[in-house]
């Protein structure tokens, strides 16, 4: 069941579109936004609500890079892999968070704290590398920045 | 000189708010504007030779000219501010909305005047979590004040903008998928013709029009084309976001004169290599542009110039090439992307990329051969323009032909040495 905050957030932005498939990206990020991902429950419900199958759902959700049908941490950390990043070394800052978090990149920690993901260009290629944590930016990442950042995220 | 876009930046590049916004001027072309007919200001925008910031160039004010005008034109229409932004190595329009948001409403509700559009959006790439925050705040202030919505400052023209966050895909960024994502569908090109000009959101006719482009149009109905045209030390108007990363001394962006040398913005603003280091070649405008090297380096930055060089000016943000840096694996990364963010459509791109990107990774491993440097080759011609349903893929191998070109040596090692000499 989608909770009532979902359906009154879903509802608010409607009146952007003229029709609803115009909405389904919306609302699927939205309920992600409250359960980390988009469950298989949700989809159902969604399809509900706004009059599309699953199959049309599932077929937009699988195509965007932000729309997740596997859960994830509490914390999701985003590591720019693109072009300005890998030359100031991204790799080994990479590298380093994961062996400090005892995961492979695309992993989820066993204390469920963080999922970590590649993500393409951030727009911060001035500041490479360029991480980003729950949607919040953190500019000329280095190795030894990795425990104070994370430490702010419990 | 004159920085019409970024002279307004606060210092501690908070948002400028309404109240800011209108002390410095804001908001005065939007009345100038409102004061005209649609057509005058079209003519205005053509006049001063703005040409689209978002990588191809085409000419702003002739792209208005194919919409449909008059009491017989359909109607809603819409006006699509492109803020995709995710062409690898480029900045400039995240800067532009975070720091002045009411710059790219303004020239929103300009443009939209021009052609006469009821509804606009803004296609918003969903990472740019901040630029969001300010732009839902900003919209929010511009209905307070009655620059958006009913009856616009006592004009009888009324207009929307909504914020649309996107889910997230690079070819999102070309307009014909963008407005395919804008229907909630997946995003893959649609064909043209019809021109989105004629028909395009929901079949209706619309103009999609880059960030940077769009915070430019009420400053040329403010001051006149003429005085836009002088901006430019060139014949393409106005001035420019130039961006640069990589390994200099101070990587960054700055708005100059359209046609500033790329040298200039090398060593002047971005203070030149770091220490030790030397320059071998930049990506002049993103991720799908072609290779320049040390001969290039007085070519003005601007459309004609660069193309000119072999390459395309694109976003205008360089991505520097040094000598510590395998040009190989710097290919790879780039090819990477591209095999990944294509849109799966038609086979020479998805099909034609994977097998590039797997090349070059063995090259990297050095597992390459003489071979396949001949199937790289024939990959660049196969996905050239003509051969591809979109202008993705002869974009994607536009870095690999350059490359390819200008640093065969560093291949040749990488086959010859079986290994990268770099790592
Ligand atoms: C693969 C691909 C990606 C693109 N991505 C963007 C983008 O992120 N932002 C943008 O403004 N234009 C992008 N474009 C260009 C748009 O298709 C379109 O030309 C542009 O938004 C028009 O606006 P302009 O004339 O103001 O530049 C892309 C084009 C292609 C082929
Ligand atoms: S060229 Fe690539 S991105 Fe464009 S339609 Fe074909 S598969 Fe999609
Ligand atoms: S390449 Fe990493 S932020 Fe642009």
């Amino acid at each position: 069941m989608l909770s009532v905050e979902e359906r009154k957030e879903i509802e608010s932005k409607l009146a952007d579109y003229p029709n609803s498939q115009a909405m389904s990206i919306e609302a699927m990020l939205i309920v992600q936004r409250h359960r980390g991902w988009v469950t298989d429950e949700s989809l159902r419900d969604l399809s509900e609500l706004l009059g599309l199958s699953v199959a049309d759902l599932d077929g937009v959700a699988t195509f965007y890079n932000l729309i997740r049908r596997k859960p994830v941490g509490r914390h999701v950390v985003h590591v720019c892999d693109s072009v300005s990043c890998w030359i100031m070394g991204v790799e080994r800052v990479c590298s380093q968070l994961c062996t400090n978090l005892g995961i492979a990149l695309g992993g989820t920690t066993a204390d469920g704290r963080f999922t970590v993901l590649p993500i393409v260009c951030l727009g911060a290629c001035d500041h490479a590398p360029a991480v980003m944590i729950d949607g919040k930016l953190h500019e000329d990442f280095n190795g030894q920045r990795i425990e104070e950042i994370l430490a702010q995220y419990e | 000189m004159e920085r019409p876009l970024t002279g307004n930046f606060r210092a501690d590049r908070e948002a400028v708010s309404l109240a800011e916004y209108e002390r410095a001027g804001g908001y005065q072309g939007l009345r100038k504007a409102l004061q005209m007919a649609p057509a005058d200001v079209t003519e205005t925008v053509k006049n001063s030779n703005l040409r689209g910031r978002g990588g191809a160039g085409f000419p702003t004010g002739m792209k208005w000219s194919f919409v449909p005008m008059g009491k017989d034109a359909p109607h809603p229409k819409y006006l699509v501010a492109n803020a995709d932004e995710m062409e690898p190595g480029t900045f400039k329009d995240r800067a532009l909305m975070e720091c002045d948001p009411h710059q790219l409403i303004e020239g929103m509700i300009v443009s939209a005047y021009a052609i006469a559009a009821d509804i606009g959006y803004i296609f918003l790439r969903g990472e740019y979590v901040r630029s969001h925050e300010r732009l839902a705040r900003a919209i929010a202030e511009a209905q307070a004040g009655n620059y958006l919505g009913n009856n616009i400052l006592g004009s009888g023209y009324s207009f929307t903008i909504h914020l649309h966050a996107s889910a997230g895909r690079y070819i999102c960024g070309e307009e014909t998928a963008l407005l395919n994502a804008l229907e909630g569908k997946r995003a893959h090109p649609r064909t043209k013709p019809p021109f989105p000009q004629v028909s395009g959101l929901w079949g209706k006719p619309t103009i999609v029009q880059n960030v940077e482009t769009l915070c430019n149009v009420h400053h040329i109905v403010n001051h006149g084309p003429a005085w836009f045209r002088k901006l430019s030390r060139t014949e393409d108007g106005g001035t420019k976001l130039y961006g640069v990363s990589g390994k200099v001394k101070r990587p960054g962006l700055w708005e100059l004169p359209m046609g500033t040398p790329m040298r200039e913005i090398l060593e002047e603003h971005a203070g030149g290599m770091r220490d030790g280091l030397r320059f071998r070649g930049a990506l002049p405008g993103g991720a799908s542009t072609d290779f320049l090297v040390e001969q290039h380096l007085d070519t003005p930055m601007d459309f004609g110039h660069v193309q000119k060089a072999g390459s395309r000016l694109g976003t205008g943000t360089m991505v520097v090439l040094d000598d510590q840096t395998c040009p190989v694996g710097m290919v790879w990364n780039l090819e990477h992307f591209f095999a990944q963010e294509s849109c799966g459509w038609c086979t020479p791109c998805w099909s034609g990329l994977a097998w590039t990107e797997k090349i070059l990774f063995a090259m990297e491993q050095g597992k390459g051969s003489l071979h396949d440097l001949e199937t790289l080759t024939f990959q660049t011609k196969f996905l050239a323009p003509g051969n591809t349903f979109c202008a993705f893929a002869p974009g994607a191998v536009e870095p690999l032909q350059s490359a390819l070109k200008y640093f065969a040596s560093d291949f040749r090692r990488h086959i010859d040495e079986h290994r990268c000499p770099w790592r």
